[in-house]
């Protein structure tokens, strides 16, 4: 209660560097370790890292909302991030983790089904 | 060391927050497009990892630190992350200060009471205690300095 009265203003940094990032910075220090030619990683870049990945998440979800198919029905699907993954440049990276949907498997299936029902008839 | 593959992810209920945060009120977003952003963040960590370790090795340093963290978003195409990455490390190491100040002072009250019906000593004591806190401090800025000078000169 003392501290609070004497240093306002350093509690309140405290607090709001407590809300600055939210992802635990412990786990993504484990995934930065397992590349294999990480040796070390400073603390500031620690906090870089996990802060970035924060504005990644927001920038890629909002982009693909905004370019997606979803934007009168209210509603983000996969195939609005694959998208994106595909036609933005920056997120290009990701093309291969958020492949497009080909539906040839699908297809295929289908196309089954459709050979089987005119087998029924 | 990841031990389980599911190391490597990050929360979901994090994820799913600011996902929720991005997106305008009432965003219905699919399970599978939150697992497909989540797995997009651990690769985007370790894509990033990957290019600024590769500028670390340049400067043939092994630690990496924040500069090579902020040269790996430029490489990346993410410059618009530079100014809020910037902005909050400058809040996240006045934080760390403040932590270390409020440590310190905590200390120092906690000798204060000790020494309350001693007044002269308690004079000498803070003079030194805030010598001492001065030094930190400028160790501290150090290796910041160096690290920037070697950024320069790798421009």
């Amino acid at each position: 209660m003392k501290m609070s009265q004497n240093n306002p203003d350093k509690d309140d940094q405290t607090s709001s560097n407590r809300k600055t990032i939210s992802l635990p910075i412990s786990r993504v220090r484990l995934i930065m370790k397992s590349s294999p030619d990480v040796s070390s990683i400073n603390q500031d870049a620690l906090f870089l890292t996990t802060k970035a990945t924060e504005l990644f998440v927001q920038h890629l979800a909002l982009s693909s909302f905004n370019n997606g198919s979803g934007k009168e029905t209210k509603s983000l699907s996969y195939s609005d991030l694959a998208k994106t993954a595909e036609e933005t440049e920056t997120f290009h990276f990701l093309a291969d983790i958020l492949p497009k949907k080909i539906l040839a498997r699908d297809y295929l299936k289908s196309l089954e089904q459709m050979q089987e029902e005119e087998a029924d008839f | 060391m990841a031990e389980r593959p599911e190391d490597l992810n990050l929360p979901n209920a994090v994820i799913t927050r600011i996902i929720k945060e991005a997106l305008p009120d009432g965003v219905n977003v699919s399970k599978e497009a939150r697992r497909a952003i989540s797995q997009a963040a651990s690769v985007f960590v370790l894509y990033a990892t990957s290019c600024a370790n590769n500028f670390a090795m340049k400067a043939k340093r092994k630690t990496l630190n924040a500069g090579d963290v902020l040269a790996a978003m430029e490489e990346m195409e993410f410059e618009r992350f530079l100014e809020p990455l910037r902005e909050a490390l400058e809040v996240y190491k006045k934080g760390q200060k403040g932590k270390k100040e409020v440590l310190e002072q905590k200390r120092k009250d906690k000798e204060r009471k000790a020494d309350s019906e001693n007044d002269k000593s308690r004079e000498d004591e803070e003079e030194e205690e805030e010598e001492e806190e001065e030094e930190v401090e400028r160790m501290e800025e150090e290796p910041e300095a160096e690290n920037e000078a070697e950024e320069e000169v790798e421009n």
